[in-house]
Parts: C-alpha cells; structure tokens; sequence
C-alpha cells in the first residue's frame, strides 16, 4: 500500500510538470508582443525594452519555461496587470470561497447522487426508478447557468425565500451549491444505480438470499458497501467538472471566488491572473484524485485480491 | 435494452467494403428501431437540424430586428416567446441561434475527434514509446478541471466564436484518443490483422482499412456523448461573455442578456435555456442508447 | 440404507421455467425426489441438465424474472415451500435448510469480516446476541478444521485459502443446525486433497447433526464416495434413480451406462476417454420423445415419438426408459445396428 502511494505520487510528478509546461505555453499563443501588452497602451519604446529584459523576454522560450517553473516552485505566480498585486496574494484570498463552495456541492453531489441511485436499484424497472432515472438525465443536460438563474428566479425572485447572490451566510450557499452540485448528483446516481444492479448479480449476494436475510439488509449491509467503491472514482472525476463549474456558478451569482477571478482577468486581458488560477485550480483536482485513487485502492485492494 | 449485438467478424476476403458500409447502416437503423429510447433521442435531434436548415423559413421575423416599441413583451400569440429588450422576437433568435449553437457543438466534436483519434490510432497501434508519449500529454490535457483548459486557451486567444470552438475542441481531444487508444489495441490483437501485415500490407493501410472500420462504433457513442458536453460547455463559454458577442443569436449570449432582466422579464433567460436543454437532452438519451446498443457489456 | 428414518423433504413435479427473448426453456421439467433424515442423495448430470435449477428452486433462490416455478411442490416436513410467504421461507433459508455453492472465491461477501458472515445468520434465526453468535461463529469454524479460528473469523475472505473459504461456508451452512444441507459442486472449485478433505467433512457433520444432505455433482466419484441413492438427471428429467451400489452395479438407463463408461478405469488399459456422442437438446426446445433419443445407441422409433416415463423396476430402480417397457421391440438389438 505505501509502495502504492509512493508510486502514484511520482506519477504525479510528471503531470504537474505538464501543466505547468501546457500553461506556459498556451500565453505564448498570446498574439502580439508580451512586453508590449505589459507595459500597456500608449508607453514608450524605453519601458517595453525595459520590461522585456526585466522578465527575461528576450531569453530563449526553454529558459522563460525553467525560470517560469522554478518560480511556480518558490510560490511565485507573477504579479497581476491590473493592480500590480502579487497573483498568489489574490488566489489565497479567493482559494477559501470557493472551496467552501466545491464543499458544499460535493456533498450535494455525493449524498443525493447516492440517494436517488439507491433509491432507484431497490426496485429496478418499478414507477420510482424510471422517475429517478429520468430526473437524472434531465439533470446532466440542464445547463448549470441556466438551471442556476432559474433557481434564483424561483426562489429568490418569486418565493424570496432565498437571497439572490452574494456569499454573507450559510443561506447564500444554498442555491450555488445546488446549482453547482446537481450535474454531479445526477451522473453519481446514474452510476450508483448500474453498480448496485451489477453487485446485486453476485455469487455472495445469494449467499447472502440463501441465509434468509432479509431483502433490505442485503441491499444495505451486503450489496452497498461493494457497490460505492467503483462510485468513488466517479465522484473524483465529478470534482473536477465541479472546479470547472464554480466558473460558472460563481459568475451568475456573484460570488468573488477562484472562478470568477479567472473570468474577470480574461475580459481584462490580465494574462499572470488567469495563469495563476488555472494553474492552481488544475493543481488542486491532481491532488485530489491522488486522493481519489489511494482512497480507491484501499478499499478495492480487497475486491483485487478476491 | 433488447438489441441483439453483431459483433462484426473480422474477415479479409469475404466482406467488400461497400457492404460492410451497407450492414453497419442496417444495423444503426435497427439499433433505433428497437432502441425506443434512442429513436426519441434521434427525432428530438432531427427537428433542432431541421430548425437549424430551415430557420429563414420558420422564423417569424427577423432575428436582429430592432423594435423598440414592442421590447419586453411577455409571450404572446404575435410572439410566442416573447421579445427581449431591444424588441427582437425571442422565438426567431432561437431559430437562427439553433445554427450557431449546434454548428460550434459539431465543429468542436469533428475538430476533437479528429485530432483525438488520430492520436489514439497511432498511440494504439505503435505501442511503445510513442504510446508513452502520446498518452502522458493526454493525461496532461486531462489534469485540467472541467473547461478551465478552454477557459485558458480562450484567455490567450481572445474571446471570439471560432476560438471557443478551438478551445471546447482541444477538451475532447485526449476523450477521444483514451477511447480509440483502448479500441485499437483490442482490434490490433485480433488474428487476422497480422494475416494481412504478412501479406504485405502497410501500417497506413492496415490502420485506415482495416482497424479504423472496427472501431467506429465506440467513436461514434463517444461523439454523441460528446456533443452533449460541447454545446453545453460551448454555450457556457459565452454565456460568460467569452464566445459569440450580442447581439449574436447564440443562445448562451441570449441567456447571458436575459439575466439582467430576470425580475421583470424572465422568459428572455427562459427559452434559450429551454432550447439547450433540450438539445443536450436528446443527444444524451441518443448516446446512451447507441452505448447500450453497441456495447453487450452494458446490455441489461 | 437409512429408509425407517424419518422422510423430511419430498419434491413431486417440480418445474422451474425461464421465459426469456428466445422462448420458454425448461430448466427442470417435473422432477421428483424424496430425502431422509440422514440420508445423502446425490443428483448427478451434466452442467446444463437443471441440477444447479433443481438445488436454487427448492430454497426459491431462482432469479426472477426470467426464472420462475412454473409447477410441482416441495414438500419440506410437511409443508410446501412453492407456496410459503417470502417471510416463511425466508425462516428456512440457512436455518432449516442451507446451502453451499460452488464458488467459494465469489460466494462469501469480500468486504465483510467472515465471522460476522457466519455470525448474522445466528443472530437471525437463533435470536443470539452479538457475543453469543460471534463465539458461536468462532465454534463453528474450528469445528470445519479452520486452525486459530478467532484470528481468521476477523479476517476477510481474500486473506483465506479457496479450501478455507469453502471451509467457512460450510460452518456457514451449518451454524444453525439446518435439517437440510443442499451442496452445489462443493468440491469443484477445489484442489483434488482439499476436495477429499471437505467431503470428509461434510459427511462428519452430517453423522454428528444428523441431517439429509442433497449432493448436486457431475462428478460420480463424489457419488460413489458420498451419497446413499442417486438420481441422474438429464435435460431436465430425472432419467435414473437408484441406491448408489445398484447404480454402479447395474446401470440401467443409456445415458448413465454412458457416464459411467466415460469415467477414467485406473485398472484398466485406455488410450482415450469414452464420451457420449451428440449433444444435449436445447432447452427451448425440447424434442418430443426421449430427450436422450439422439443421442441413444439403443433408439427405436418410439424414442422418437414417445416420451418415456420415470418407471419403477423390480429391484426399486426407477428408469425413464423404453427398454424396460412392453413397448419395446428390440429389433434394432437383433439386427445388431448398435
């Protein structure tokens, strides 16, 4: 098992370097001249001469790469355009929204996506399950903008009952979280659902029949359990859309974390911002489904073996 | 699900390739016919390609028409969905908006899966270090969450159509090579390719010929499962004000000017959703019957 | 053998039909079996013949749908399990009777430690307490032979042997005393010395609780080596029914000559196995004489047309065949077609 992790984390390695190395290169993309779109509009020949030997312009693109990285790696993301502010300065104070965001829709997107899936592979093929199944499909095709400003229009606007945006109490969560969490709730019932169909096959199952158990108890205590390894992996998968989404989320309600962050610096050309997010952002899901995968592999070790 | 699966055996001499293009036809035709999930998933998809063609046709007025008098009309029977703020018939917008959303679903999905399966291909079929290769960078693709990747290529690009295309595109690349990589590998195993590498025959023929026709299939589940995903991410895009610019009929765009008038006019924000959602929602239901038809694994 | 003993289980006409795309088969199409107090019945057959069908019907373990019991009662102590509440047979299941399958490698949960495995079914049916089935549990599994039971009750089933695990679900099967132990292929998923070991076993119990045990097996050395009377099934019909010294004394049906030819003769020089030629009708459709008619050395034309009856012969043998009939001619024997 810890040869495992050590293996896994290695492995990571390479990938992180990737990223870095796929962000890096996608600002060269940038058409027009860097030092120029810097210093900004209207400035002197001096000063964009001045900036491009300041941030190594003028060095080969593999030496920007390494001084690039060799940055990342001291905690160095640049400075932002618009306010000249460190990057990382601005993500560190964004980073806790909108992980108190993600936290809350993944728990949204693990505790009803199981629920409905369960609910739905009790009965199989009964009124309930094709219900289910059918607002699950609905579920993963809803645009969450869209399903987001209808939530926001029913609740906020016709029932008031809810506030329509802003980020102040635990009330505030409610409708992004939901927004955000319910594509995930939609593909983890999905696949809760076909994995208890698939455990329920199983030669334990009926051994499990073949003591007289009963038929909830088997369901529970003997079905469950193997059934929500695989589900694991999906919802590790569905933290990764999640991250995408709070882009989305935090847009229609206004809410001032990472994702928002990452679209205002694109509409304002504010290039190091936007770098540091997805940067960061990309960061965080590798870790986690490093996490994912050693969660997995601890409870599937016993299944392997099997 | 109660489709009967041919698996096609592989077989050098017997089958032309016209036939071949023939049966598979016939067994798409029966996939729907006895799929009833996906034959409604394929009209709900016909219609919105017929609305697309025919939107001049269909279309009450004009899409961009400015009438000031009539804005924020709540639907009516002069406009059905009502008008937005610049008094522009909503329901016209969705009719014209259906061919930029779709097309920016189609265009992102080819562009995908034409760079994803050729890296699938040869990373399938050469093995080694050039699987190792192609796989890491796939990998890498993948270590992006969600349409960050995109929302990064975009910042470098510019906000514009076109590069939300690119930048949705470039998303399913590494999906598409993963699925093709895996299917490659199963075929190329297969006896009877190395029948025909004995006769002679080169990696390019063999690949075109005889690989690429086996493992249509996966790719053409993966592509409709696809499209569900792009014309939503792509939809997304500009909802954020980063793809088509107003006064663009791209529903996102629609939407995205409709959320200013959520209190008083919410059937701006409404219909343009309704039309994504429902497109989205026949491709998935489409997918998945083509999945459980093509794949006995997840017969039931 | 053991006939004063009390009768516990009586199967009259037992059928189990699957209806799926490609019609209805007949997985067990109107078997009839009794078993005694301490008594062992082996059912033997190919894989296919409804054996494994006959075992899952009695206990109603069929997966429905598509499986269903189209027919016949089985007649435990008495009363019919075919038409118990689920609630009343769920009572039986792993008290009264139990079950061992095949598959020990599949058949226990992976995630579950297997003393609590074996330790719910007590706290069912006998209404223990937690303490009291989990000592019972460790008890159990030191009776089947399982060495330093109160580590490897806290164990999971990938930390134990194939021969263990089978091991484990026999002190399953058996924690409640059942009066009834169905074995399903006990011993074919397992190593040759290991399978003489569970055998063994088996038998030591069943002289220690005194229950009838039905052995469902291809193998008829397992027959010969366990079982007081056999019924030899095939395509779904009991074909022969006799003690076991009588079987393999005096095979009287085809099909069983068959079988026993095919076995391996260690004294006997042999260059290859003896199979029967042919193969086994489809279940869904199920020709209208002897179902072993195409493949029987002995057809007449009423095999083909007739289908014979489970009949009784002078010595208590009972034969589902035309031979031991007045219907039959024995011209092919004369004209020595065979």
């Amino acid at each position: 098992m810890l040869m495992f992790i050590l293996r896994r984390v290695f492995q990571t390695i390479p990938v992180i370097i990737g990223v870095t190395f796929v962000v890096f290169f996608i600002m060269q993309l940038v058409p027009g001249d860097p030092a120029v779109l810097l210093a900004g509009e209207g400035a002197s020949k001096e000063t964009i001469e001045a900036i491009r030997e300041q941030l190594g312009l003028n060095q080969p693109l593999y030496i920007q790469y390494f001084e690039y990285l060799t940055n990342v790696f001291r905690g160095d993301l640049g400075v932002s355009l618009k306010n000249s502010q460190p990057v990382l300065d601005e993500i560190l104070v964004r980073l806790p929204i909108t992980i108190e965001l993600a936290f809350f829709s993944i728990i949204i997107t693990i505790v009803l996506g199981m629920a409905a899936g369960i609910i739905s592979a009790v009965k199989p093929y009964s009124l309930t399950d094709v219900s289910v199944m059918l607002v699950a499909l609905l579920g993963i095709s809803l645009p969450s903008f869209w399903f987001g400003l209808m939530l926001m229009y029913f609740f906020s606007v016709k029932l008031q009952v809810l506030p329509v945006a802003g980020w102040d109490s635990l009330l505030h969560v409610i409708l992004p979280a939901v927004t955000l969490g319910a594509g995930g709730a939609a593909i983890v019932a999905r696949m809760t659902r076909s994995s208890i169909l698939e455990v329920i096959r199983q030669d334990y199952i009926r051994t499990a029949r073949a003591k007289g158990l009963r038929e909830r108890i088997i369901i529970y205590k003997h079905a469950l359990r193997n059934a929500l390894i695989p589900v694991i992996t999906v919802v590790g998968l569905q933290f990764g859309a999640l991250l995408g989404g709070t882009v989305l989320v935090e847009s229609i309600f206004a809410i001032n974390g990472l994702g928002r962050m990452i679209v205002d610096a694109i509409r304002m050309r504010d290039l190091p911002m936007v770098q540091g997010g997805v940067l960061f952002a990309s960061l965080i899901f590798v870790t986690v489904n490093l996490f994912v995968d050693v969660f997995y592999r601890f409870f599937n070790k016993r299944i392997e073996l099997n | 699900m109660t489709v009967e699966v041919k698996t096609e055996q592989p077989n050098i001499a017997a089958k032309s390739f016209i036939s071949k293009k023939e049966s598979r036809l016939k067994d798409f035709l029966s996939i729907l016919i006895q799929n009833k999930a996906a034959l409604v998933g394929a009209i709900i998809i016909l219609i919105y390609i017929f609305m697309a063609m025919f939107a001049p046709l269909l279309a009450p007025y004009s899409p961009y028409e400015i009438d000031l008098e009539n804005k924020l009309t709540p639907p009516s029977s002069e406009h059905w969905m009502g008008t937005d703020d610049k008094g522009r018939d909503i329901l016209s917008r969705i009719l014209y908006g259906s061919r930029l959303s779709m097309g920016v679903g189609f265009a992102a999905v080819l562009f995908g899966a034409f760079f994803g399966i050729i890296f699938g291909l040869v990373a399938g079929y050469y093995g080694k270090w050039v699987d190792t290769i192609i796989m890491r960078m796939m990998d890498v693709m993948l270590a992006f969450p969600g349409i960050l990747l995109a929302l990064a290529i975009i910042a470098a690009l510019g906000p514009s159509l076109i590069n939300v295309t690119i930048a949705v595109g470039a998303f399913s690349v590494p999906l598409f090579a993963r699925i093709v990589r895996g299917s490659t590998l199963e075929v190329k195993r297969l006896e009877y390719i190395d029948a025909i590498r004995s006769l002679g025959a080169n990696d390019l023929i063999i690949i075109a010929k005889h690989i690429f026709p086996n493992i249509l299939s996966p790719i053409i589940v993966q592509g409709t499962l696809r499209l569900a995903t792009a014309i939503l991410s792509a939809a997304g895009l500009s909802f954020l004000g980063l793809g088509a610019q107003p006064p663009s009929p791209e529903w996102g765009t629609m939407l995205s000017s409709g959320r200013d008038f959520l209190f008083s006019a919410p059937y701006i924000a409404l219909f343009p959703g309704l039309a994504i959602s429902i497109l989205v929602l026949g491709f998935n239901i489409f997918g998945d019957g083509l999945r459980d038809a093509f794949d006995p694994r997840m017969k039931k | 053998m053991n006939k004063k003993n009390k009768l516990i289980l009586e199967v009259k006409g037992l059928k189990t039909h699957f209806t799926t795309k490609r019609g209805v088969s007949k997985a067990v199409d109107g078997i009839d079996f009794t078993l005694h107090k301490g008594e062992t019945l082996g059912i033997v057959g190919e894989s296919g013949c409804g054996k494994s069908m006959t075992s899952l019907s009695i206990l109603r373990l069929i997966p429905s749908p598509p499986g269903k019991i189209a027919g016949g009662s089985v007649l435990f102590k008495g009363k019919d399990l075919v038409t118990m509440t689920e609630d009343e047979m769920r009572k039986i299941r792993g008290n009264e009777i139990s079950m061992i399958f095949q598959e020990p490698m599949t058949s226990l949960n992976p995630v579950i430690p297997v003393g609590e495995q074996i330790a719910e079914a007590l706290r069912l049916h006998q209404k223990m307490g937690k303490k009291a089935a989990w000592e019972k549990s460790v008890e159990m599994l030191k009776l089947v032979g399982i060495p330093s039971p109160e580590k490897r009750a806290k164990q999971e089933p990938f930390q134990l042997s194939g021969g263990m695990r089978q091991r484990v679900m026999i002190a399953m099967a058996l924690a409640c005393t059942p009066e009834v132990l169905i074995a399903d292929e006990p011993t074919t998923a397992l190593d040759v010395t290991i399978q003489a070991q569970i055998l063994e076993l088996i038998k030591e119990l069943q002289t220690k609780i005194g229950m009838g045990v039905i052995m469902i097996t291809h193998d008829l050395g397992v027959v010969a080596e366990t079982c007081d009377k056999v019924a030899v099934m095939y395509a779904g019909n009991i074909v022969e029914h006799a003690s076991t010294e009588q079987l393999f004394a005096n095979p009287k049906h085809p099909y069983t000559q068959g079988l026993l030819n095919s076995l391996p003769k260690i004294h006997e020089d042999q260059d290859e196995l003896i199979t029967i030629d042919g193969s086994v009708p489809s279940p869904y459709n199920m020709p209208a004489g002897c179902r072993f008619a195409s493949r029987c050395p002995y057809r007449e034309d009423i095999c083909i047309t007739h289908q014979p009856n489970l009949i009784n012969q002078s010595d208590g043998v009972k034969v589902r065949c035309w031979k031991y009939t007045d219907e039959w001619t024995g011209n092919r024997d004369k004209e020595g077609v065979i």
